[in-house]
């Protein structure tokens, strides 16, 4: 049997790590990793943040991020062990043979170069075609990738052209040396679901078409089940599973697997809608100051007490915005708010401490949602102070028994947010608007930012919580299975206008509009053939294409 | 001690030995201030280790007193420019609009006229005592902090944990000093290194020009001044002070750097 294309075997890989006020320490990143890729085929690394899967991803270019060095094991592309090469052997490799998609290609792309200099700048570095036959090459690619005006889309810069259709050029570019294997890092994590599935399609058609081999790296199963034929589940650098997509998805063996195919099984009964809303916006139309282009026009929406409004849509959507106006951050130009039977004022400093003390918010980004100089105890500490005058012991108390309602408890106490994970800084957040004890939580894609089981646990955290406590959810999220697994109700919004609102089995139910059913299909599913099937029926294109 | 790089401890050790020497001047220094012990810019003998200067006085004791004078005045001014500069700043990114716009042009206004020239046109009406020298250098350096310290509150302003805090309600003390004040401490230390500095330059300068510490008491831009014919017959008295500012530069910034390096690394600052 001949070779296959890309053979790792007993990878190793290290990095130093320099804690404060400690030696520096070696720490293994990725031990044991065995794999072989063939012509033609796709493999799907699949793991959490930190389960080492960018980093197998770029030693197929014998290459480490940042002080991390390969330190053992073989890497062989087409039989030569490429650790083995030097500087130059390196150099005759990446960009020719083995190519790379990043996950952010408006930060991969220079802004002050057209795109058609980038997608054949490594073509013509490495001679592998003449200026015209790279550039008819690109242009070939660009109408692969379904990219509008292929003749001329090169002409543009980076910032003329959109999220999706950048990512797609980004692909161009990988492809244009006519490589053997691409390395594709998350190439759609940063866009949005109904941008995605474009993407998802052009980067499926574009690797059955050329034959390339590609490492397709994600830590969304469900993606990764549309585009590749074998998958490894990979766990603090370690491999956990590997087989067959089929029977990854199907026929799990691990536990680990298992609950990764099972995340976003919450199932939660709908509440009834009452008559005492606890917020309501009627007519709310907003703008930023110094324009003249409205952000939201006339929202109409009310949540009841204790109960959760879900309100999704694509970036760009206004579903930010209308949290900043209930917050009082933007005062709208038209229309009022109505929190617990009295009307707020329409900006933050015509609030009274209780209407603030009511209303709290959850951010996206834990990291810099707490100041990173304050310990655990400072933050959840000072709403309590601050609201309810509690101070030494009686504080201490609180935040301990706050830090257990988080399921976290009172170790935590003296810990920086620098000294948590992900999941723990969100639910220190959790805490502290809880410490306020508010009647409404605004949560602005409050799990878009974590690993999927993590997200998961956040989101029970938050459902217990609201049995226990009472208290209204205001969800902001992008991602329609965390709206199924958590809302009552639901606003969909699209170009700022709420284009389908009602309790969650009103809006989940056909008849749908247009937009409604192209978020929803849009939304990838742990099943295969499934993006085929999605492109064939849909009613809408998405704004990316 | 342990992990302090070999660099900052030698910065340390100058630093300490400088401000030790500055703060006992009268217990260590070998005999008076204005002491006349000998001959004119006599060489370094087991009596006078650094010689006597153009008047006979002996230099070491001079350099002594100099370095608390020197030392004394740039510390305050340093300190002055830094509570009025990055309270200011603080104050003018929290506030924004209009209020930011006023004080920042009128920074630039203060700051468009070289400080030397404004220091001697202000020092040449005023008495010249110390209290007014310090006055006088912590408020023209305060518009150089005044600029950082915006800068960086601006950045800082805008972050999700500073607009946690005007959601819950709290007031601009808080804000200032609770929420963006631990943030911005690290740069601002960094800059209080290299202002200390550019301070003891600046007193140093105007007294040179003898508008700065007033004959008989010393300082070391004044020694320079008094012993700067000295060069002329080859006489090294002049270059002593020179030689103490240089090396007091190098090591207050040693220290400065290790300080910024520990708190940008501690707990993991913002972003590193």
């Amino acid at each position: 049997m001949a070779d296959p294309l890309l053979k790792v075997t007993d990878l190793k890989i290290e990095a130093t790590a320099y804690p404060p006020g400690e030696p520096p320490q070696d720490i293994t990143i990725v031990e044991g990793v065995s794999f072989a890729l063939e012509k033609g085929r796709v493999l799907g690394l699949i793991g959490e943040s930190g389960a080492g899967k960018s980093t197998i991803g770029l030693s197929a270019m014998a290459y480490g991020r940042g002080g991390v060095r390969i330190t053992g094991g073989q890497v062989q592309v087409n039989g030569r062990d490429i650790l083995k090469l030097g500087t130059s052997g390196l150099r005759r490799l990446r960009g020719a043979e083995v190519t790379y998609v990043a996950q952010s290609a408006a930060a991969a792309f220079n802004p002050a170069r057209k795109i058609m200099e980038q997608v054949t700048e490594a073509t013509l570095a490495h001679g592998r075609a003449s200026k015209r036959e790279a550039e008819t090459r690109a242009v070939a690619l660009f109408d692969k990738l379904g990219l509008p005006d292929p003749e001329t889309f090169g002409n543009r810069y980076p910032h003329q052209v959109s999220g999706g259709q950048l990512q797609r050029a980004m692909t161009a570019l990988a492809l244009c040396p006519e490589p053997e294997l691409v390395i594709f890092d998350e190439p759609t994590t940063a866009l949005d679901v109904t941008t995605q599935i474009d993407v998802l399609a052009a980067i499926k058609d574009a690797i059955r078409d050329t034959g390339v081999a590609a490492l397709y790296i994600t830590h969304d199963l469900a993606v990764v089940a549309q585009v590749s034929d074998d998958i490894m589940v990979l766990q603090n650098g370690h491999r956990v599973e590997y087989g067959a997509t089929d029977q990854i998805i199907n026929a799990p063996r691990e536990d680990y697997t298992r609950a990764l195919v099972s995340v976003r099984s919450i199932v939660h009964e709908e509440k009834q809608p009452g008559d005492d809303p606890v917020l309501q916006a009627s007519h709310v139309t907003a703008r930023y100051k110094g324009t003249k282009f409205d952000v939201l026009h006339d929202i109409n929406v009310a949540l009841d007490a204790g109960q959760t409004l879900a309100v999704v849509g694509e970036s760009g959507s206004g579903k930010s915005t209308l949290a900043r106006v209930i917050t009082g951050l933007l005062p709208p130009s038209k229309g009022q708010i109505t929190f617990a039977g009295r009307r707020l004022s329409s900006d933050l400093a015509g609030r009274s401490r209780e209407d603030l003390r009511e209303l709290q918010m959850i951010y996206q980004m834990a990291d810099v949602a707490m100041n990173p100089r304050q310990t655990v105890g400072t933050i959840i500490g000072r709403p309590l102070e601050f609201y309810f005058g509690h101070r030494g012991a009686e504080k201490q108390r609180r935040v301990i028994e706050l830090l257990d309602k988080i399921e976290m408890g009172a170790g935590y106490i003296d810990r920086y947010p620098a000294e948590l994970s992900g999941g723990q800084k969100q639910r220190v957040c959790i805490a502290r608007a809880l410490a306020a004890e508010p009647r409404l939580i605004i949560c602005d894609e409050v799990t878009s930012a974590l690993d999927p089981l993590v997200a998961d646990g956040i989101l029970k955290l938050l459902l217990n919580l609201q049995k226990a406590e009472n208290v209204a959810y205001l969800f902001i999220t992008h991602d329609l299975a965390t709206v199924r697994a958590i809302a009552d109700s639901i606003a969909v919004m699209y170009q700022g206008r709420v284009v389908r609102y009602g309790t969650k089995s009103q809006v989940l139910a056909p008849p749908y509009d247009d937009y409604t059913d192209l978020l929803l299909s849009s939304v990838p599913e742990m099943k295969l053939g499934w993006l085929e099937e999605v492109i064939a029926h849909r009613k809408m294109e998405s704004a990316g294409h | 001690m342990r992990g302090i790089p070999i660099s900052a401890l030698i910065g340390l050790a100058f630093t300490a030995a400088y401000f030790l020497a500055a703060i006992f001047a009268p217990l260590i220094a070998p005999y008076g201030l204005s002491e006349i012990v000998g001959d004119v810019w006599e060489p370094s003998s087991s009596r006078h280790l650094l010689g006597t200067d153009s008047i006979g006085r002996d230099l070491l004791t001079r350099m002594i007193y100099g370095g608390r004078t020197t030392i004394f005045i740039a510390t305050m001014a340093t300190l002055l420019s830094f509570v009025t500069g990055s309270v200011l700043g603080f104050l003018a990114a929290v506030l924004g609009g209009w209020m930011d716009q006023v004080m920042s042009r009128l920074i630039d206004l203060l700051m468009s006229i070289p400080t030397l020239i404004f220091a001697l046109v202000v020092l040449s009406v005023m008495p010249v005592t110390i209290p007014v020298l310090i006055a006088v250098m912590g408020l023209l350096d305060s518009t150089r902090v005044y600029r950082l310290a915006r800068a960086v509150a601006v950045d800082i302003n805008v972050m999700d944990f500073v607009e946690a805090a005007r959601l819950r309600g709290e007031g601009r003390g808080w804000v200032i000093f609770r929420e963006i004040l631990p943030n911005a401490l690290s740069p601002l230390v960094a800059e209080m290194g290299l202002r200390f500095i550019f301070a003891v330059l600046f007193v140093s300068t105007l007294s040179f020009l003898g508008l700065g510490v007033q004959p008989p008491a010393a300082d070391w831009g004044g020694i320079v001044k008094e012993n700067k014919d000295g060069i002329v017959y080859g006489i090294p008295a002049a270059l002593v002070p020179a030689f103490a500012i240089a090396t007091l530069a190098i090591s207050v910034n040693l220290v400065a750097d290790w300080v910024l390096n520990r708190t940008t690394s501690l707990k993991g600052g913002r972003g590193g």
